[in-house]
């Protein structure tokens, strides 16, 4: 080892051997069509067929072209506003319920946490599937249940009516994902130590100035992780989508997102030019996913307290 | 530790305030399990009674719906599709996954620090987004269309979090076992396999979770990549089934129980493990 140590830094045969099929593998799947998807965007396209360099042709053509002009901004506006439901109705809530748990109740704590988690477990399609059946005007569940209740005014074809179908979605997407926040906020609660509290108590704090001013600085953290795997997961949503709305959004449009945009471009149009124009936008939502992931850790980066 | 603790900030005492946040948490744990609930009994019911009593029990349970989604559904091909390529790709994350983590996490040589920033980077990017270069590779590679093809993309897209978790476990094991089996004549091979490997168990498990959830899960690439009925995997087939059987409810109800079964059961006997290896990915990942 020593001989070939000094002349190749380290470097045995062995190595190459330990590391050669995840490289290739994650190579050739993973890295390779990244890389291609930005070379793709590039060219003008017909049908599978390359036909010339366009260099930014095709972003121009995704921000200017009917439809994809209007589209675009369509899909941008429903992922902004899932992103906002996501974060209140998800998140706070998810945060709320991890404080109680940890601090409000002592007994059945793993229970709850556990029932919490389960409908995460389940594929999103699932989910998806399982929520526009109970949503169904005409045997669905919830609308059954409001007449029960008296309250069959309130009954409405939540899914085919455009105005309510994105935060239906918005609403059942925070439901399923509501315990992964949860696990990890307990996770970082259960890592503060008891003698910040004791101490506030000393000081005369009370229950809501000891959660304002030293739980969730303590949280800051994990707080972060999940603003941004939300981002993240955000721009990525298809499933559940493609699931409550199908492959256009449906009713009308109003549950069209990036994602959900993205696939039809690139599979269900009839551009010749969709493999250029739809890697266009993958580059696009890569971009800003990567931006924002790295502006934000950064920026919270500075304001994080450590104990 | 003082006994007496204040609201919210330390423990509740108040008797009152205690009964309303159970009462809570029991109305929320109804909201998170009523779906299933419903799901798994409206599967026993028929279409016509579902339609006239959603609510209500089943008043003859019959599995007639299992039956017909089992057998003319596809959903025995879908189940055992799923559970090839998800024991596949697992299986593949682990081996060659842990293999690249070992010299990476143990051994120091020239290129490490960027082997080790070349993988980490694919936490980084939504896989999802290469989908069209993609497709066009398995096309050109023959392999569009096959159950090898989600494999592949599974195995390739678990490779970043694996060589992660792993590494970092391997650099914590002691030298001295490395050294004593090498007095004794082991090779690099041996060394890994039969004395790093057994040691870091606990992490492998974390990953084969962490992996294993994601993949029996996912609709996104079956979708794009197969296109014979018979070779998708659940999640895919269910959305097939879906727009084939859409008003024969009691069918449909199967086949999402069908799907979410296995999970539900796995969590019901691992939720631990499961919880504690998806915080870990999450966190790290």
């Amino acid at each position: 080892m020593a001989e070939g140590g000094r002349k190749w830094g380290g470097w045995r045969p062995v190595h190459l051997l330990f590391l050669l099929p995840a490289l290739l593998l994650y190579s050739l799947f993973v890295v390779y069509p990244m890389v291609s998807a930005l070379r793709f965007s590039l060219y003008e396209w017909n049908g599978l067929e390359r036909v010339a360099f366009s260099g930014l042709e095709n972003f121009r053509i995704l921000f200017t072209r009917y439809p994809y002009n209007q589209e675009v901004w369509d899909a941008l506006r429903h992922n902004l506003y899932l992103f906002a439901v996501t974060m209140v109705a998800q998140n706070a809530f998810a945060l709320f319920l991890a404080v109680v748990l940890d601090r409000g109740i002592r007994r059945g704590r793993t229970l709850f946490r556990n029932v919490f988690f389960l409908p995460h477990l389940v594929a999103v399609v699932v989910v998806g599937f399982l929520w526009s059946l109970i949503l169904n005007p005409q045997f669905g569940a919830l609308n059954r249940a409001l007449e029960a209740a008296g309250l069959g005014a309130l009954a409405h074809p939540w899914l085919g009516d455009p105005d309510t179908a994105l935060t239906a979605v918005a609403l059942v997407n925070a439901w399923s994902w509501v315990g992964f926040p949860l696990i990890i906020f307990l996770a970082n609660l259960a890592g503060i130590p008891e003698e910040y509290h004791e101490a506030a108590r000393l000081d005369g704090a009370g229950g809501w100035q000891a959660f304002r001013y030293i739980t969730l600085p303590l949280l800051a953290p994990s707080i972060t992780i999940v603003t941004v795997l939300t981002f993240i997961g955000n721009f990525n949503a298809f499933d559940l989508i493609y699931a409550m709305g199908g492959s256009n959004g449906s009713p009308g449009g109003s549950t069209d997102v990036l994602a959900l945009l993205f696939y039809r471009i690139a599979f269900a149009g009839n551009d010749p030019n969709a493999v250029g124009v739809s890697n266009a936008m993958a580059v696009l939502m890569f971009l800003v996913v990567f931006a924002a992931s790295v502006l934000y850790l950064r920026w919270r980066g500075r304001g994080e307290v450590t104990y | 530790m003082g006994k007496e603790r204040f609201p919210v900030g330390g423990r509740l005492r108040d008797g009152t305030l205690k009964a309303l946040l159970y009462a809570f948490l029991v109305a929320y744990a109804f909201v998170c399990l009523y779906p299933f609930f419903l799901m798994v009994v409206s599967s026993l019911k028929s279409t016509g009674e579902i339609f006239q009593s959603p609510f209500g029990l089943p008043e003859s349970p019959s599995l007639h719906a299992y039956r017909m989604a089992w057998e003319t559904g596809n959903f025995r091909e879908y189940f055992l599709n799923s559970v090839l390529v998800t024991a596949s790709s697992v299986a593949l994350i682990l081996l060659a996954g842990s293999m690249a983590a070992y010299p990476i996490g143990r051994h120091d040589f020239r290129g490490r620090g960027f082997l080790y920033l070349y993988f980490l980077g694919g936490l980084m990017l939504p896989i999802k987004l290469g989908v069209v270069p993609l497709f066009f590779l398995m096309t050109s590679l023959g392999l569009y269309d096959t159950r090898l093809s989600l494999v592949l993309v599974y195995a390739a897209s678990g490779m970043p979090f694996a060589v992660f978790v792993l590494s970092a476990f391997f650099r914590t094991l002691p030298r001295e076992l490395e050294e004593a089996a090498r007095v004794d004549g082991a090779g690099e091979f041996r060394i890994y396999w039969q004395i790093m490997l057994p040691l870091v168990r606990p992490a492998l498990a974390t990953v084969a979770i962490f992996n294993f959830i994601q993949l029996w899960n996912d609709f996104f690439f079956p979708l794009v990549l197969i296109q014979t009925d018979g070779l998708r995997t659940l999640p895919a087939g269910l959305a097939n089934f879906f727009g084939t059987y859409q008003n024969d409810w009691a069918l449909i109800f199967a086949g999402l129980t069908i799907t979410s079964l296995p999970l539900i059961v796995l969590y019901l006997f691992a939720s631990k493990q499961i919880v504690r290896g998806l915080t870990a990915g999450a966190t790290k990942g």
